[in-house]
């Protein structure tokens, strides 16, 4: 195999590790759960893609042609890391996760006294007469 | 060169998992928990992404594309059943 290629390689696959582990490293430390959704979200999700790009290079040098399959994977998850994501941070605010006391802005609850002015619903218009 | 930095990522790889196990344990709610098992779904798709790559075989994507796939599956009904109490509502 070429030098060249092998160092790409290698170089891909230590950045994605790195950032793998630097998601879990998010996940382990930070003190809140809406800051710990980063970690995953974004670093991990990220370091699955520098490896499988790692692996393209690798098998597309190893054999004769183009080998694009492995794609479908970080394609697949940079689609649905997004979506799990919104649907635990809407799972978080509706099971009252406690939050640090440097977060700022608390999400807003029907009857919480304590949420932040900017987060708190528009008062319900009063519903016109249709015609 | 490869043969030096493959245990390296599997090292690194590693410390990953065991930080998410952490939070797994701790965990103080459960979107907690809920977000360590994602990671560890994706933490093992890098895995067995960097054991293809040291096996030279192409037969371990399609693992990863099923173990990625079911992880998502999973980490919506865990939300949905978290937030509505049911996972499938019929009305």
């Amino acid at each position: 195999m070429d030098i060249v290629i092998e160092a790409i390689v290698c170089v891909l696959l230590l950045i994605g590790s790195l950032f793998t582990l630097i998601g879990a490293i998010g996940l382990a430390r930070l003190p809140d759960f809406f800051m710990r959704l980063h970690g995953p979200t974004k670093s991990t999700t990220l370091g699955v893609g520098g490896v499988v790009l790692a692996s393209v290079v690798h098998f597309t040098s190893l054999r004769e042609f183009t080998s694009l399959h492995e794609i479908l994977i970080p394609a697949f998850l940079f689609l649905t890391a997004p979506i799990s994501a919104h649907m635990l941070a809407k799972a978080g605010i509706q099971q009252r996760v406690s939050l640090w006391e440097a977060t700022r802005g608390r999400p807003a609850l029907p009857g919480d006294p304590d949420a932040a002015p900017h987060a708190t619903p528009a008062a319900p218009r009063a519903r016109e007469p249709r015609d | 060169m490869l043969a030096i930095v493959i245990p390296i990522s599997f090292a690194l790889l590693g410390v990953a998992f065991l930080l998410t196990l952490v939070r797994l344990v701790r965990g103080p709610s459960l979107p907690d928990r809920i977000v360590a098992l994602d990671t560890l779904n994706v933490n093992a798709i890098a895995l067995i992404v960097v054991y293809g790559i040291q096996l030279r075989s192409t037969l371990f994507f399609e693992v990863a594309l099923l173990i990625a796939v079911m992880g998502f599956i999973g980490t919506v009904a865990l939300t949905k059943y978290l937030q509505r109490g049911d996972i499938i509502e019929l009305n």
